[in-house]
């Protein structure tokens, strides 16, 4: 007789996963990823005093693999939202590569040394601030927020937005006046770049049962809401030249950026038939990335050139 | 190795034979996880270099 029951083994053989690392690299929601970088770019660049550049990197990366570790854990807690839906239907855990379990442990991981590296080698301010970041959006977004009220995103992006906060206390080991506009300026700009995508996926998320303004409140109340959020978002993102923290050149791209935005979120306000609703929606979602990016960019180019001019003069000199 | 071991393996069943899509996948996995450990070692290695002594002042 033997010890071990290879029957029973046979019968309950384990899955032997063939997740390949660009499953697990799709987890970390890449695309979400690089824009936490580049905003946790300009938070770490706008700070002030010296912060060494061995540092920065450290950060950076902490602040990056803490937001990988979110879409993967987002992604184990939405398995089930995501094979619904078209868009992500092609993610790895509704194709069947990676189970929820592995994404869990995969992003618990992940969100454990993210959260003790960051705090270890920089500062437990940062550390800790990113370890909230992560439970508000795996927590209070995530499990909480998306399948109960209409207001998710809003009360949601506070966790997109506070990347750059996270690198300024990285750098700095407090909190100041500018990473709050900045976290401002990405809160503001969520709502209506969401339910732009909620307007056009409506239909999908309907299917999913998900709660976004567009399947609970109707398309004309999400396109009054974001012209609404437009509006505040466009006033905010004025205010680091308002109050004087950055020059006319910022105050001038975010005034034409901001134009720009207001014209689309119009154009989305007023067009209802369906076609041209459609491509008015498109045009804003596809145009809010390019607000964001240009108007951090403008950010990160200002404080480039002012700590680079004296450099140069002295060349000169 | 004796006659009777011999005999008691080929009675042995295979147990889990993996596949090759499997082997090439797990190996993958295992390369990247000692990548990522590896670049760990390096970060918190630089990081001591730079602090220096000051690596154990960590003010809250």
């Amino acid at each position: 007789m033997s010890v071990i029951d290879h029957d029973a083994i046979a019968l309950s053989s384990p899955r032997i996963s063939e997740a390949e690392v660009g499953d697990y690299f799709a987890l970390l929601k890449p695309r979400v990823m690089s824009l936490v970088i580049f905003t946790a770019l300009v938070g770490l660049a706008i700070a002030p005093g010296h912060f060494h550049p061995v540092l920065a990197f450290t950060s950076l990366l902490c602040i990056a693999v803490g937001a990988g570790a979110s879409g993967a854990l987002n992604m184990a807690l939405e398995g089930d939202i995501d094979a619904k839906m078209a868009r992500t239907a092609n993610r790895p855990i509704p194709r069947g590569k990676v189970t929820r379990a592995e994404a869990l442990a995969f992003g618990l991981t992940l969100a454990f040394f993210s959260v003790l590296t960051l705090g270890i080698l920089v500062n437990w301010y940062a550390g800790a601030l990113l370890a909230f970041t992560i439970f508000f959006y795996v927590v209070i977004y995530t499990m909480w927020l998306k399948r109960w009220t209409a207001q998710n995103i809003v009360i949601g992006g506070a966790a997109g937005a506070l990347p750059p906060v996270v690198a300024w206390v990285a750098a700095t080991g407090s909190l100041s006046v500018e990473p709050l506009l900045l976290f401002l300026i990405i809160f503001f700009w969520t709502p209506p770049h969401f339910w732009a995508l909620a307007l056009f996926r409506s239909d999908d998320y309907a299917r999913a049962g998900v709660p976004m303004l567009p399947v609970v409140a109707g398309p004309d109340a999400t396109r009054l809401q974001i012209l609404l959020y437009t509006i505040v978002l466009v006033a905010i993102a004025l205010s680091p030249w308002a109050l004087g923290y950055f020059d006319a050149v910022y105050g001038v791209i975010s005034l034409l950026l901001g134009a720009g935005m207001l014209v689309l979120a119009a154009n989305v306000f007023r067009r209802r038939e369906r076609a041209a609703s459609l491509r008015a929606t498109r045009k804003l979602f596809a145009f809010s990335i390019l607000y964001l990016f240009v108007l951090f960019a403008t950010l990160l180019a200002e404080v480039v050139v002012r700590s680079g001019a004296p450099l140069i003069s002295s060349w000169f000199a | 190795m004796g006659a009777h071991a011999e005999e008691m393996a080929e009675q042995e069943p295979d147990g889990i034979v993996l596949t090759e899509a499997q082997k090439r996948s797990r190996r993958q996995r295992s390369i990247a996880i000692a990548l990522a450990l590896g670049v760990l070692v390096v970060l918190f290695f630089a990081v001591t270099l730079v602090k220096g002594p000051a690596v154990l002042n960590r003010p809250l």
